[in-house]
C-alpha cells in the first residue's frame, strides 16, 4: 500500500527542496513561510540554486537566509535594493533578488526603491506589504491603512497628522526601468498559485534585461494586528485588497 | 614600463583603481573629491578592463552598493568627503561586521557640518576609532603626496583581501586637489578568483555563503567580536607604517601625517636655520596608530608638537603613546585653513622649545 502512495504520480505536496531544516521563526498564520516557499520552488523548479543570490532585509524576514538554501546577503535597512545593485552590476548573468518588507521598501529605503526602479537594474523585487511593523511590535508602517490601529498610531492612523498610506508599486509602475509590476497575495491556494507564476515571470523577465520586476504581495500579520490567522486573512481581504487592488499593474511589452 | 604623469590627486586614485584591476566603482559627487567619479566616467573603465562604475542616488546607496558587490568577492571602490562619509557610517559597519574586503577614500574637508571644502584633517577620530557604530576599526592610511594617492590604492586592496576588512585612504582637499609627478604602476589584470565566503550562488555540494552581521544570541555576537578584535591585534603587529624625517639627531619632534607632514618639512629646514633640530614622525597608518616609535622617540626628544588641520585629534593618540613622560601639545588650523611653515615654527618655539 505505501509503495503506491509514493509515486510520482501521486505526489501532491512535498517539502521545497530549496527551504532549509531550520524552524521558521515567523509567527503561526503569517504570510511569510508561504512567500519564501514559493521564490524557492521557483528557483528549484528554473534549476537556477547556482546562479541565485538573494537580499533580506530588515524586518521580519530579516532571517531570510536562515530559511532560503542559497546564497544570500542581509542587508542595512532599506538598503536592499543598493545592496542587489552592487551584486547584480559584478554579477550581471545571475539571478538577484530583494525580498522587503513595507517599512524597508517604502518607508526608510524609499529613495533606493524608486533609484533602482529608475535606472532599470535587472533583478526582481519581492515586496510583502501587512501594512505593519511586525519585528518592532506592531508599529504604523508608510502602507497602514486610515484609521487602522498601530502601537504608534494607537487611536487609528490620522492621514492629517500622519500622512496616507503609500501605494509604492501603482508608483514605482510609472518609472521606465520597471518591466513587470504586479500585486499578489497568498492567503489562498489560489492565490498562492497566482503569485507564484508571478514569481516565476519576475525571474524569468530578468534573462531579459529589461529592468526591474516587481512583485508585492498583500499580507497578513494577525501578531500586529492582534487577530486570529483565520480573522486576519478575512481582514485583509475585506480591507487591505480594495486599497491594495490585486492584479498585474504593468506587463512586459 | 612606468609610465609618468601630472595629475591631480583625486585623478590618481581614480586611475590606479583602474590599474589595480579593480572591478567595480560606486560613488556619488561631492566637493572636493568629484574628480574620482568625472576621471573614471570620462576614461570608460568598462572597456578598459571591464570595470563597473556607477553613479549612485547618494552616499547610502553608494556604500550599501559596495557591501554587495564586495560580498560577491570583487575589488570594490569609493570615495566621499567628509558628509558623505559619514552618511556611509553605518554601512561601514556592516562591512567592518561582515568582514568585507573594500577600499574607501575620504578627501577630508573642513567641517563640522556642511563645513567648507577646503582641506582638514578633523574627521581623525571618525576614521580611526570606528566612525559607525559599535567595536571595529578600519585600517587608514594617510597618503602626502599625488604619488602616495595612486600607490596606496594598490597597498589598501592588497590589505583588504588579506585582511577581509575595508580599508580607508584619509587623505585631504589640498591633495586631493594639487596636481603633481605620479610614476603610475603598471595595468594590473582583473582577478577571476572568486573567494570560498563570496556569494556568487551556491552550488548542490557547497555549504550556502550568507554574508551578514546579524548575531542574535549574544554569546554568539561575543565572538564574532572577539574574532574582529583577534584580526585588529594581527593587523597592529603587521601593518604599522611610518616615515621618520631628520628624527637622528633632533631634540624635538613634530608628529604630522598628510598635508600637515609635507608643511612640517618645510618647518624642519626653517628650524634649522635657527639652530633648532627638529625632526618628524609622520604617520603613514593612522590606525594602526605608531605609537611604539613614538614612545622611543619621547625617550630621545624633549617635547612633541602634534600638528593636525584640526582642533587636536590625533594629540590624544601621540599622548597615549608618550605617557605623560615628556610635554605634547598641539598646533593646528581648522575649518579649512592650512598652517603655514612659520606659523608651526613659532607654535614649536612658544608651546614647546619656551613654553
Amino acid at each position: 500500500m505505501e509503495d503506491t502512495i509514493i509515486k510520482t504520480e501521486n505526489i501532491v505536496f512535498k517539502k521545497t527542496e530549496l527551504l532549509t531544516d531550520n524552524e521558521l521563526s515567523y509567527c503561526p498564520g503569517c504570510g511569510h513561510g508561504t512567500a519564501h516557499r514559493i521564490i524557492m520552488e521557483v528557483i528549484d523548479e528554473m534549476g537556477i540554486q547556482a546562479d541565485t543570490i538573494g537580499v533580506a532585509p530588515v524586518g521580519c524576514s530579516v532571517l531570510a537566509y536562515d530559511f532560503m538554501n542559497i546564497d544570500m546577503q542581509q542587508a542595512a535597512h532599506g538598503r536592499a535594493p543598493a545592496v542587489a545593485t552592487g551584486i547584480k552590476r559584478v554579477l550581471p548573468e545571475k539571478f538577484v533578488f530583494t525580498y522587503q518588507g513595507d517599512g524597508d521598501l517604502a518607508a526608510i529605503g524609499t529613495a533606493e526603491t524608486i533609484h533602482v526602479c529608475n535606472r532599470g537594474e535587472h533583478f526582481t523585487m519581492i515586496f510583502i506589504n501587512n501594512g505593519i511593523y511586525g519585528m518592532t511590535g506592531g508599529q504604523m508602517a508608510p502602507t497602514t491603512l486610515p484609521g487602522m490601529k498601530s502601537s504608534t498610531s494607537p487611536y487609528g492612523r490620522d492621514v492629517e497628522m500622519m500622512g496616507h498610506p503609500l501605494k509604492m508599486t501603482e508608483l514605482i509602475a510609472n518609472l521606465p526601468g520597471t518591466c513587470f509590476v504586479t500585486r499578489q497575495a497568498v492567503h489562498t491556494p489560489s492565490a498562492v498559485r497566482k503569485a507564484k507564476k508571478a514569481v516565476r515571470k519576475a525571474f524569468e523577465l530578468q534573462k531579459e534585461k529589461k529592468g526591474i520586476s516587481f512583485v508585492e504581495i498583500v499580507s497578513n500579520c494577525n501578531s500586529g494586528w492582534k487577530m486570529t490567522p483565520v480573522q486576519s486573512n478575512k481582514w485583509m481581504e475585506d480591507n487591505m485588497f480594495p486599497y491594495y487592488p490585486m492584479g498585474d499593474i504593468k506587463l512586459p511589452e | 614600463m612606468s609610465e609618468l604623469r601630472l595629475m591631480k590627486g583625486n585623478e590618481a586614485i581614480a586611475e590606479a583603481a583602474i590599474r589595480a584591476g579593480a572591478d567595480a566603482y560606486f560613488g556619488y559627487p561631492i566637493t572636493p573629491q568629484s574628480e574620482v567619479l568625472e576621471y573614471l566616467m570620462a576614461e570608460k573603465p568598462n572597456e578598459r578592463t571591464g570595470m563597473v562604475v556607477l553613479q549612485a542616488e547618494s552616499e547610502v546607496a553608494a556604500i550599501n552598493m559596495i557591501y554587495g558587490a564586495a560580498g560577491c568577492g570583487k575589488k570594490v571602490i569609493t570615495s566621499s568627503s567628509s558628509p558623505g562619509i559619514s552618511l556611509m557610517q553605518e554601512g561601514i559597519s556592516y562591512i567592518a561586521s561582515s568582514e568585507l574586503p573594500c577600499v574607501l577614500v575620504n578627501v577630508v574637508r573642513g567641517g563640522p557640518g556642511l563645513g567648507t571644502i577646503q582641506p582638514s584633517q578633523a574627521d581623525y577620530f571618525q576614521s580611526t576609532k570606528g566612525g559607525g557604530h559599535g567595536d571595529y576599526h578600519l585600517i587608514v592610511l594617510a597618503p602626502n603626496s599625488v604619488q602616495e594617492m595612486s600607490d596606496f590604492v594598490k597597498n589598501a586592496f592588497d590589505y583588504a583581501f588579506k585582511y577581509r576588512t575595508p580599508v580607508m585612504i584619509q587623505t585631504d582637499g589640498a591633495i586631493g586637489q594639487m596636481m603633481e609627478k605620479v610614476e603610475l604602476f603598471n595595468q594590473e589584470k582583473r582577478s577571476k578568483e572568486i573567494p570560498s565566503w563570496a556569494t556568487v550562488g551556491k552550488p548542490k555540494e557547497r555549504e550556502r555563503n550568507i554574508i551578514t552581521s546579524l548575531d542574535l544570541q549574544a554569546e554568539v555576537m561575543e565572538k564574532r567580536n572577539h574574532k574582529l578584535q583577534a584580526k585588529y591585534k594581527k593587523i597592529e603587529e603587521n601593518v604599522t607604517l611610518f616615515e621618520e624625517v631628520a628624527c637622528d639627531d633632533a631634540e624635538y619632534l613634530m608628529v604630522a601625517y598628510g598635508t600637515s607632514s609635507r608643511i612640517c618639512q618645510k618647518t624642519i629646514q626653517l628650524a634649522l636655520k635657527k639652530g633648532i633640530k627638529v625632526g618628524l614622525l609622520r604617520p603613514i597608518t593612522l590606525w594602526p596608530f605608531p605609537k611604539k616609535q613614538i614612545a622611543k622617540l619621547a625617550e630621545q626628544v624633549k617635547g612633541i608638537l602634534s600638528v593636525e588641520m584640526s582642533t587636536g585629534q590625533m594629540i590624544e593618540d601621540v599622548k597615549l603613546a608618550v605617557e605623560g613622560k615628556i610635554k605634547v601639545e598641539h598646533f593646528g588650523r581648522m575649518g579649512g585653513m592650512i598652517p603655514s611653515p612659520d606659523e608651526i615654527l613659532t607654535a614649536l618655539e612658544n608651546q614647546i622649545i619656551g613654553g
